[in-house]
């Protein structure tokens, strides 16, 4: 036997109790056996921190074997107790999203569109390019002798959607290249 | 925030100015509702009537610009009225402080405008000192010279009058606004204020600032539960992003980058930067930590602990510092070749972005990491551009999301939350830490291969220790510190040293993880204990620095430690225990860390603010830290169409005037330009827009771009709801449906102007030419509303005027 969804709500509407139905969707039993259980029955549990504002809400993130199967807000986190915001409640979409990236893209001087590139060959042509503009164009002593080492030919700029240990090692190897154009969302 | 999101409900009186927390920090209205529910009254003051003024007590529609004019209004209110909190005033700020005899205020100019610099020499803006060299005061706060006096005679000319004229607020609300607000006054009162970038996109946003500042410090408001300047901020780590110093100017734990002029060696930067009192002057063990963290054994005594690896900062673009705005100035000048881009979008975000597209045009390569396609990645393939015509070389990398991987990030609130990986990222992605790490790791190798490289050094050299796959253990315990000889870590900065045995990455986030394994990663605690009952959830997660939860806590006991209200008691000092009983973690010396011994309310009462060398909070800024004066004054935008009616002065005298092709204003009162435009943010979309236009949910409930215009405008100009309308500034135009809504209305102020009464509108800046949606149905258009904005910015911070310009509306 099998019923729709639908059909059993309509079902519960035309006025469970009047039909004592109560002890059977209760039990789980007959009917009620056809409730589809929970979707996030047997899920397992991983805590998290809404990417949007600076309120820092308190999510929790269900996954089943490995998929992420629902987002929620986290009934015990002290400032949303559970509930989230339109933002919020989307996240999920984020890592579901068919439009997310999940190859490096390229696009060649001139070209009017990407490639798809190997990640190892884009990170060692990364590298090559910040070496080749940071010492084509750095600077070691200032006019009157002083030590400066730093390059005005690179910039690197974002980072308020990371985490901090991200900004961290983001700051430190900018640094060590002799970044000074080292900016991000804090000054808009 | 000096506070944080719980406290909120804590809170007496609660003013909204310059952000819109029921849209755009949703979940924070819990507790500013929680506040209103045990009777707290609720003030909004914004230029458009928003979903949170749709729960005030009183609404102030206020001509965006004009904060300064409404503080100044307010704090000559209280002192009239003598509504301020007098021992407070007395004890905790520098209002007692004789200020330099020299020092003068003419007609909207304070001693020192140097006409050819647009710059101040501030040399008189400083403290009378007496012989032994300490500052003067007059603790009865009679002197003419005296902070107070002088701060009194500078807001007399801000009278209920002025007000009205210049901010277009009616009298009525002004006056019922001042006695609200002025009734936090009381001792045992807590009136907290809450802004974002309302706040801050201004040519005076600093002054704007320290407005919201002098008046807590005047009614007694800051360091108290309820009370505070609380920066509601935007991005979910902004706080934690400017923390690690993601900024030209600073590196981590807000210390200055050297500079070349004033910092050639280690020993003149410690001299110069180290204050001689007060907590930053043990500066040098957090500086000295931080290059240890950077380059581990390299930094040695004998190099100066490789202070020269860093960078010395010069001038910058056109002698205007290597911020936002000159960056993007340098780009288009073609100093700049190539840029890294973290999850940011400055094709939509940026100001004046007619001029941001044409730098990018410049830039030899782009190297984006990013969860989608942004408007930033595709820059080259724009409406109007031609793909084959620009040279630029584009690396897109796919990133992970905060689902998809481990690490802290910090609120608004100053709390460092831990977040767990739920799932895998898909494909190719991987984490902004895998990426640093590993073009950091190509890069090491890279320069190792080349002695002969332009100074190597600091680069073969780096301290960069993280496994293949970095294990975000082992940054976020280097951003801890440890002892550079057992590799301990250490409980908290009070244990740094500025010999070079202790190693830190960011002293303020010292003690967020003070041991070895993962149990002692405090960020992840999930303790929901509040046995004081002020919502400071003390074992939730870690908040900076070491686990305080209100800053300046000190302030909320009178001088003698009795809390000014019993209810509300973070610090108290026990008399017949001899000893301090405390909710909060102090923020100040309470106990002797050798003899464990409490040390008396009265020492910590001389100098409640104990990162300030006088101790004592700021109602007047010396020595030029604030470069546009030392007391707020009231200038108008650089696009206005009213003359400043409180000074001569039409806007800020010490903002940068950028002069390429790209950066012109419309002139003050401008016909062309008759009606000003704010700019704002709706629930449903994030910031820049990636994160949100390629959600299908988001998309379909905020789909198009809208401008809302008041009903008279829609009438006088033939439009009707829904039209297509265009919006055009001097810089730029944008397609814009129009919302006709009440929601915005026209000022009619009494100042001078293009006309008596002048009409507003106000745009979303979430849309562009990329993504799910881009904000209208032409795929040659651009919906982005930052080509209408001005690149001027801010005399202190250059955060650009985003929130007041001319436009011209008309139907499209």
């Amino acid at each position: 036997m099998s019923i729709s969804r639908r059909t059993f709500l309509k079902v519960l509407g035309s006025g469970l109790a009047a039909t004592g139905l109560t002890g059977v969707v209760c039990k789980r039993s007959g009917w009620a056996a056809h409730i589809p259980p929970a979707k996030i029955k047997d899920a397992q549990t991983t805590t998290s921190i809404c990417p949007f504002c600076g309120v820092g809400c308190g999510l929790v993130a269900y996954t089943k074997g490995g998929k992420l199967i629902n987002v929620a807000g986290d009934p015990d986190h002290p400032i949303n107790q559970g509930s989230l915001c339109s933002k919020g409640q989307a996240v999920m979409e984020i890592v579901t999203s068919p439009l997310r990236l999940k190859k490096v893209k390229y696009r060649a001087p001139g070209s009017d569109k990407w490639e798809e590139k190997d990640l190892d060959w884009a990170m060692k042509t990364l590298a090559q390019r910040v070496k080749a503009t940071r010492d084509a164009a750095f600077v070691t002593k200032s006019p009157t002798g002083v030590a400066v080492n730093r390059t005005e030919a690179l910039a690197s700029i974002g980072g308020a959607a990371l985490n901090n240990e991200e900004c961290y090692l983001i700051a430190k190897l900018a640094r060590s290249l002799g970044i000074v154009y080292l900016e991000h969302q804090a000054r808009l | 925030m000096t506070n944080h999101w719980n406290d909120l409900a804590n809170s007496d009186c609660l003013m909204i100015i310059g952000c819109n927390p029921a849209e755009n920090h949703p979940i924070s209205f819990k507790w500013i509702t929680k506040a209103q529910e045990k009777g707290a009254k609720l003030i909004v003051a914004d230029p458009r009537f928003t979903r949170s003024a749709s729960k005030a007590d009183l609404y102030v529609r206020l001509r965006p610009g004009t904060d300064v004019a409404l503080m100044g209004g307010l704090i000559n209110y209280v002192l009239q009225n003598n509504l301020f909190h007098k021992d407070y005033v007395v004890n905790y700020t520098n209002a007692a402080f004789l200020v330099n005899k020299d020092f003068t205020f003419n007609d909207g100019l304070f001693s020192g405008y140097q006409n050819d610099k647009r710059a101040y020499n501030p040399a008189t803006w400083d403290y009378e000192v007496d012989k032994d060299g300490k500052p003067a005061t007059d603790p009865t706060l009679s002197n003419p010279r005296c902070v107070f006096q002088l701060m009194k005679a500078h807001y007399a000319r801000y009278t209920p009058e002025m007000v009205v004229n210049t901010t277009g607020v009616p009298m009525e609300t002004f006056m019922k606004m001042a006695a609200l607000y002025g009734a936090t006054g009381q001792p045992g009162k807590s009136g907290s204020i809450l802004y974002a970038m309302g706040g801050t996109q201004h040519s005076t946003g600093v002054q704007i600032i320290r407005g919201y500042s002098v008046l807590q410090q005047l009614l007694g408001n800051m360091g108290m539960p309820g009370g505070g300047i609380n920066a509601l901020r935007g991005e979910n780590n902004v706080q934690g992003s400017t923390d690690m110093a993601l900024l030209f100017h600073i590196v981590p734990g807000y210390m200055a980058i050297p500079n070349e002029a004033n910092h050639p060696a280690l020993k003149d930067y410690l001299e110069k930067e180290t204050p001689k009192a007060g907590y930053w002057s043990n500066k040098p063990k957090f500086f000295v930590s931080l290059l240890k963290a950077f380059w581990g054994d390299a930094a040695k005594k004998g190099n100066d602990f490789a202070y020269d690896y860093l960078p010395k900062i010069g001038k910058g673009f056109q002698g205007a510092g290597y911020s936002w705005i000159p960056l993007f100035e340098a780009m288009g000048a073609g100093t700049i070749k190539g840029m890294l881009v973290w999850g940011m979008n400055p094709a939509v975000s940026s100001a004046n972005l007619n001029q941001t597209y044409a730098a990018l045009d410049k830039l030899e390569w782009l190297a984006a990491f990013d969860l989608w396609e942004t408007d930033t990645s595709v820059f080259w393939k724009r409406p109007g551009a031609d793909p084959k015509k620009n040279k630029t070389e584009v690396f897109l990398f796919p990133a992970a999301d905060s689902l998809e991987k481990e690490g802290s990030a910090s609120n608004s609130g100053r709390w460092l939350q831990w977040r767990y990986q739920a799932v895998k990222p898909h494909g190719d992605a991987q984490s902004d830490l895998w990426y640093a790490n590993r073009l950091g790791l190509e890069l090491k190798k890279l320069y190792q291969g080349d002695p002969k490289a332009a100074f190597p050094d600091p680069i073969v050299n780096l301290n960069w220790n993280y496994g293949d796959d970095a294990d975000v253990h082992l940054v976020a315990k280097e951003v801890n510190g440890y002892t550079v000889a057992d590799k301990k870590q250490v409980v908290n900065f009070t244990a740094l040293k500025d010999d070079g045995s202790t190693a830190c990455g960011n002293w303020i986030y010292s003690g967020s993880y003070p041991g070895p394994d993962k149990k002692n990663n405090l960020m992840a605690r999930r303790d929901k204990k509040d046995p004081s009952g002020l919502g400071l959830y003390a074992n939730w997660s870690w908040a900076w620095p070491v686990n305080r939860r209100i800053i300046y806590n000190r302030c909320s006991a009178d001088p003698a430690g009795q809390p000014w209200n019993k209810d509300k008691a973070l610090v108290r000092w026990d008399q017949a225990a001899n000893a301090w009983k405390n909710n909060d973690v102090p923020d100040f010396g309470w106990i002797n860390p050798q003899t464990k011994a409490h040390i008396t309310p009265d020492v910590s009462a001389k100098a409640p603010f104990i990162m300030l060398p006088e101790g004592k909070s700021r109602l007047f800024v010396p020595k030029g830290l604030c470069k546009d004066g030392p007391f707020p004054e009231h200038y108008e935008a650089l696009e206005c169409p009213f003359h400043n009616p409180v000074s001569k002065q039409q806007s800020n005298p010490a903002v940068k005037i950028w002069k390429s092709n790209f950066d012109k204003l419309a002139e003050v009162c401008d016909p062309r330009f008759p009606i000003i435009a704010t700019t704002f943010r709706v629930t449903e979309h994030w910031q820049a827009g990636a994160m949100t236009r390629n959600l299908t949910w988001q998309s379909e409930m905020m789909p198009e771009m809208f401008v809302e215009i008041s009903p008279t405008l829609a009438k006088a100009k033939g439009i009707k709801a829904g039209d297509w309308v265009k919006v055009s500034s001097i810089r730029g135009e944008v397609l814009a449906r129009a919302n006709v809504t009440r929601r915005v209305a026209p000022f009619c102020c009494g100042a001078q102007g293009f006309q008596n009464t002048v009409e507003m509108v106000a745009l979303p800046w979430h849309f562009g030419f990329a993504g799910y949606i881009t904000g209208g149905p032409d795929a040659r258009k651009n919906y982005a509303c930052n080509q209408l904005a001005p690149q001027v910015g801010d005399a202190n911070t250059m955060i650009p005027e985003y929130k007041v310009f001319l436009v011209n509306v008309e139907k499209a």
